[in-house]
């Protein structure tokens, strides 16, 4: 973690404290302010209340989707007979990202206090929070911070002398990247494979058990303190207005300083790669940047410039913030072996659930194999292109495609893929053998 | 005792009050089925089937939907594994930074191919999809040890200098 002196307008927010010693800790937290919007919301404001202040802040979900998280919570049925559940998405599994790692390590009341303000917000008595296994060291950094935080009155019956009440539980999963999807955590959660659900019914309206849940990734839920704190307008006024906010950055690949960056919503791209990762490693140039993770749309050197980091910019050029995972690529890499990188990514998370993806992933990595030790067929490149238009069916994202599976998982699959061979088309057609024997089907007489 | 059970056939959970404070804690049984599964590969090093039959029986599902449940999972395992459980991880960051040259590397010097345990029962090796410390790449998880930012030496160094 570290903090750029280039934006002195910029105070870092979720990142303020985290240099200070134990900074994981009830009593370091509580120095820095912690806990006070709990006081603050438990003692003055009504769920009603706080959902309001959440939308009018814009907040937008820092996971992957960008829903925004009032409107998400205003569509929890008022209910009362239904318990209704809050999980904190701590399984952080897109290639390139390690911002909720941070937070987990050294911001964990952050996080617990937003669980906190969100569960009363939406009348929920039970919260999870959903880990992956291998944050082993985070895993036990959040059981400690449970126990001390039931000590303090921050948790369980009656909290700060209010009468309301919550109880969370940690839950570990057990390597696969799927079940950072939302609906694929709920049958997780509930002790199955980690297969997407179909929408709708959304969670929020039927989740875990059939009850109203709703999912927040660990940053969106480290960012609520300090809107209840400072208010609606405070968060609005960082970045541009309609997805506003102090974000987390992660910068790697080919860069000299990779690590999480704390900036404004909306801060040029190249300030992050030249300023804050201080260039591309060893004098080389730079080639390509996939913006939000692998799922992401690859960008070229090219589209970098004058780029802005959110979510409206990010969209405007086809591709994504995603979960702000930014992967630096020099003029040495392969564009091919890098694809085939990805695609052998994606063939190994798929759930199998859909056919298009499970077949699809796997025939991606076949081909793009194939093209790796130059035997690639004339029709290669077409066929890479069909299998994603047919797992992602993105023939023209300006009409809002929407994928041809359960979950967004195709496209995820479909945008990288199909980007990297569209935008590096000739690295491709290199790979194209046209002494390949065509072997033609045997007639069956 | 547990080694007498196995050779046994049989399974019993070493803290049974752990099994209760589990179950306790969800509002319905099946959810209690990965910490239970987690339990028992700590404990057993594996997931054993006699162990399965006792959380179906736990959670009140037939011992296959345990197993359903189980198979999806890449780091249940239903075989013992070595004593050090290496996971190179081999995504892009990973890679751009020399993860496949240390996994061809960590195959070299073990001896092994992914997926394989050498001969002695030490190390069990993995290849890993993100890890999730793109920015201290190339990673390689021992156990529940993150190791950063290696090369083939200080890789050398760390696995000669484990028990």
């Amino acid at each position: 973690m570290r903090q750029s002196d280039n934006s002195p307008m910029f105070n870092p927010v979720l990142t303020r404290f985290m240099h200070l010693d134990n900074s994981h800790t009830l009593n370091v937290y509580r120095s820095v302010g912690g806990y006070a919007a709990l006081e603050k919301v438990l003692k003055t404001k009504t769920p009603g209340d706080v959902i309001e202040e959440i939308k009018a802040s814009n907040l937008r979900g820092r996971g992957g989707a960008g829903f925004p998280t009032g409107i998400k919570w205003e569509f929890v049925p008022k209910d009362p007979l239904k318990p209704k559940y809050l999980i904190s998405n701590a399984d952080e599994s897109e290639p390139g990202t390690f911002k909720d790692r941070l937070i987990l390590n050294k911001a964990p009341h952050m996080m617990l206090e937003g669980m906190i303000i969100a569960s009363y917000a939406i009348d929920c008595h039970q919260a999870f929070i959903y880990i992956r296994e291998e944050f082993y060291q985070e895993y036990k950094t959040l059981e400690n911070m449970v126990k001390e935080v039931y000590h303090a009155n921050l948790l369980g019956h009656n909290i700060l002398a209010s009468n309301y009440q919550l109880d969370v539980v940690i839950h570990r999963g057990a390597g696969a990247y799927i079940c950072g999807e939302e609906t694929a955590l709920l049958d997780s959660l509930e002790g199955r494979r980690g297969w997407p659900r179909f929408r709708p019914p959304y969670p929020a309206i039927e989740g875990y058990l059939k009850c109203p849940t709703v999912v927040q990734n660990v940053e969106t839920l480290a960012c609520l303190p300090e809107i209840m704190n400072r208010g609606a307008d405070w968060f609005k006024s960082i970045g541009p207005e309609k997805g506003p906010g102090p974000k987390l950055f992660c910068l790697s690949g080919h860069i000299n300083n990779p690590g999480v960056y704390e900036a404004p919503m909306g801060i040029p791209l190249t300030e992050l790669i030249y300023n804050y990762g201080e260039g591309i490693r060893n004098k080389r140039k730079l080639k390509a940047v996939l913006p939000g993770g692998v799922s992401s749309v690859v960008l070229t050197a090219d589209e970098v410039e004058g780029l802005n980091m959110d979510f409206d910019s990010l969209a405007a050029k086809r591709t994504i913030l995603g979960s702000a995972g930014i992967i630096v690529m020099d003029d040495t890499v392969d564009m091919v072996n890098a694809c085939l990188n990805i695609a052998r990514f994606f063939a190994h998370e798929s759930c199998g659930q859909c056919t298009p993806c499970r077949e699809g992933t796997v025939w991606l990595v076949k081909i793009l194999t194939r093209l790796i030790h130059k035997e690639g067929r004339r029709r290669d490149i077409d066929l890479l292109l069909d299998i994603t238009e047919n797992i992602g069916g993105l023939s023209d994202l300006s009409k809002g495609s929407f994928g041809k599976t359960i979950c967004p998982f195709g496209e995820a699959v479909a945008w990288p893929v199909r980007s990297f061979v569209e935008k590096f088309e000739e690295e491709f057609f290199a790979c194209i053998s046209d002494n390949k024997t065509i072997y033609k089907a045997a007639v069956i007489s | 005792m547990s080694e007498k059970n196995r050779s046994k056939g049989l399974f019993e959970f070493a803290n049974p009050s752990r099994v209760e404070r589990i179950l306790s804690r969800y509002p319905d049984k099946r959810s209690a089925t990965l910490p239970l599964l987690h339990l028992v590969q700590s404990q057993e090093g594996y997931i054993t089937p006699v162990a399965i039959e006792v959380i179906a029986q736990l959670v009140d599902v037939h011992p296959s939907e345990i197993m359903d449940t189980l198979s999806f999972y890449t780091l249940f395992s239903t075989e013992p594994k070595g004593k050090y459980l290496l996971q190179v991880c081999q995504t892009l960051s990973c890679s751009l930074n020399g993860a496949d040259e240390l996994a061809d590397h960590v195959c070299r010097k073990l001896d092994i191919q992914p997926g394989e345990t050498t001969e002695d029962g030490k190390f069990t090796l993995m290849k890993a999809e993100c890890l999730g410390s793109c920015d201290t790449a190339p990673v390689i998880l021992i156990n529940s040890d993150y190791h950063e930012r290696l090369t083939a030496e200080k890789l050398d160094k760390l696995l000669d200098s484990l028990p």
